[in-house]
């Protein structure tokens, strides 16, 4: 698990304001939609949980090398 | 001033959210239970509460006598009362069950079980309760399956979760009484299930409990019990809120049989423009001194934020006590906002979505029996609707 993780929000988003409000510091809402802050992230767990917790599955984080990282099944 | 400002006995909101928000949009209102809040009516400022994490909701937990709407503080250890971090380890874990592709799968079945209620209304005949035959089994079979408690016991819980949303319609010892026969119930349930898991929700966190710890025992039961509270009283109460809103809005009602594939627009409309709280918004607490709005909220006061009002605010919708089902911009805060956004949003789209379309196409002529005067309300509850409506086609 080297390296930055890879955040993106899909068109999925209905902007509920689950993430904004869980992780600030990684998610903002622009104009009706989430957007990652930094969408080449240094590693943190709270982006798997809050990935988890999108009510929209709308939030993918992937590892350096590719690998989907949440959400889990 | 005295906060709720009606006994919300009607769906059109009351004059007072108006003036607030022209006025003094963030003003001071004494609750029914300890106390005084600041009552929060713009939608900016809502949203700011819901999102802010200056603003705690497990706060409100920790004073027990605070300023709040119910006698008793309403799941202590629900997701409700949590703020994150413990509110996202509970969440994470859940939020899988009602995601928009979940929710997607269960359509035919809740259209289903939506024909079927129909089927038996028409065979009733008329006039007939759209509450008990209608509005309330759909959403409360669609809970039921979902968490895996039988549905043959509604009668024993239906009671007593209208006890748990009382604010002033109950005296407190039984609301206490009605809180703790419901976790005997869930906790009974669960303990059956633990001897014989299933394919249902229920089985699903008492795995989650047992195998990995993620959850403690009573977060276990007081959430399955918020489930099936929540799954009682919100979709089932705006499902014949609805009826009646669009009985009494004929132009409106006539341009979704015209056309409809309106029916997912008309319903966000719906949500935006009903209330469903009789008191809106479950206060927070401050954790330090916020402005809003130019007025300073201190550290530890309680606040609470009118999604209501929020949903009519001039500043965001257009004439916005039009019911108006082609509205198109419409950032409506009906499900709430931030970490609290319903849990069962999606699923209480799909469940409002197909109830409208399945009364529309089998009820084509559909009118409420009795004029305003004579319809029933619910009462001293946290929400407002009528505890039954009377139908005739
Ligand atoms: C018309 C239907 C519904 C409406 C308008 C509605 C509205 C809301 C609102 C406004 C909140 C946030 C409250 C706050 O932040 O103060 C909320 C939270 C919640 N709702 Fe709903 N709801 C509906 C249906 C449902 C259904 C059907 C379920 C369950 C199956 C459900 C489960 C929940 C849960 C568990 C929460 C708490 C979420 C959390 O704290 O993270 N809701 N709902
Ligand atoms: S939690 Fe999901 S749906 Fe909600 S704003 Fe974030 S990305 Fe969008």
């Amino acid at each position: 698990m080297n390296g930055p993780w890879h955040v993106e929000v899909t068109p999925d988003c209905i902007a509920s304001g689950v993430c904004v409000g869980t992780a600030p510091a990684h998610f903002a809402l622009v104009e009706g939609r989430s957007v990652p802050r930094n969408p080449s992230a240094a590693p943190d767990p709270l982006l798997l949980s809050v990935a988890d917790a999108c009510p929209m599955e709308a939030i993918r984080v992937r590892a350096a090398d590719g690998t989907a990282l949440a959400p889990t099944d | 001033m005295d906060y709720p400002f009606g006994d919300g006995t009607s769906l059109a909101l009351e004059p007072e959210y108006a003036e607030a928000r022209a006025t003094c949009p963030v003003v001071r209102v004494r609750l029914p239970f300890g106390g005084e809040a600041w009552l929060v009516t713009r939608h900016a400022d809502v949203r700011e509460v819901l999102t802010d994490p200056r603003f705690s909701s497990r706060e409100t937990t920790r004073n027990p006598d605070g300023p709040r709407f119910t006698p008793q503080p309403l799941f202590p250890a629900g997701v409700m009362s949590m703020d994150p971090p413990e509110h996202t380890r509970i969440r994470s874990l859940v939020s899988k069950a009602f995601t928009g592709a979940r929710v997607q799968a269960l359509r035919p079945r809740i259209t289903e079980i939506a024909e079927g209620l129909a089927d038996a209304m028409l065979e009733h005949g008329p006039p007939a309760d759209l509450v008990t035959m209608f509005a309330l089994p759909l959403p409360v079979t669609v809970i039921c399956e979902l968490l895996g408690v039988p549905y043959a016991d509604h009668g024993r819980f239906r009671e007593l979760s209208d006890a748990l949303l009382s604010t002033t319609a109950l005296p407190p010892e039984e609301i206490f009484a009605a809180v703790k026969e419901l976790n005997l119930y869930l906790a009974g349930l669960i303990e059956a299930r633990r001897a014989a898991p299933r394919d249902d929700m229920l089985s699903g966190l008492i795995r989650a409990r047992d195998q990995e710890d993620r959850l403690s025992e009573q977060e276990l039961v007081e959430f399955s019990v918020g489930l099936l509270v929540t799954g009682h009283e919100t979709a089932a109460t705006q499902i014949a809120n609805f009826t009646y809103m669009l009985a009494r809005n004929p132009g409106q009602l006539a341009a979704l049989r015209a056309d409809p594939a309106l029916i997912p627009n008309a319903v966000e409309e719906l949500l935006r423009h009903t209330p469903l709280g009789a008191v809106s918004g479950i206060p927070r607490v401050a954790t330090e001194d916020v402005e809003l709005s130019g007025v300073t909220i201190k550290a530890g006061d309680s606040v609470v934020p009118s999604i209501n009002s929020a949903n009519h605010d001039e500043a965001v919708f257009d004439n916005p006590h039009d019911l108006d089902v082609t509205r198109e911009s419409n950032p409506h805060i009906a499900f709430g906002h931030g970490v609290h956004f319903c849990l069962g949003a999606q699923l209480a789209r799909a469940e409002l979505q197909i109830a409208v379309h399945t009364l529309l196409t089998r009820f084509p002529a559909l009118r409420i029996s009795a004029d305003d005067a004579a319809l029933h309300w619910k009462k001293g509850l946290l929400i407002r609707g009528f505890s039954s409506l009377s139908v005739t086609w």
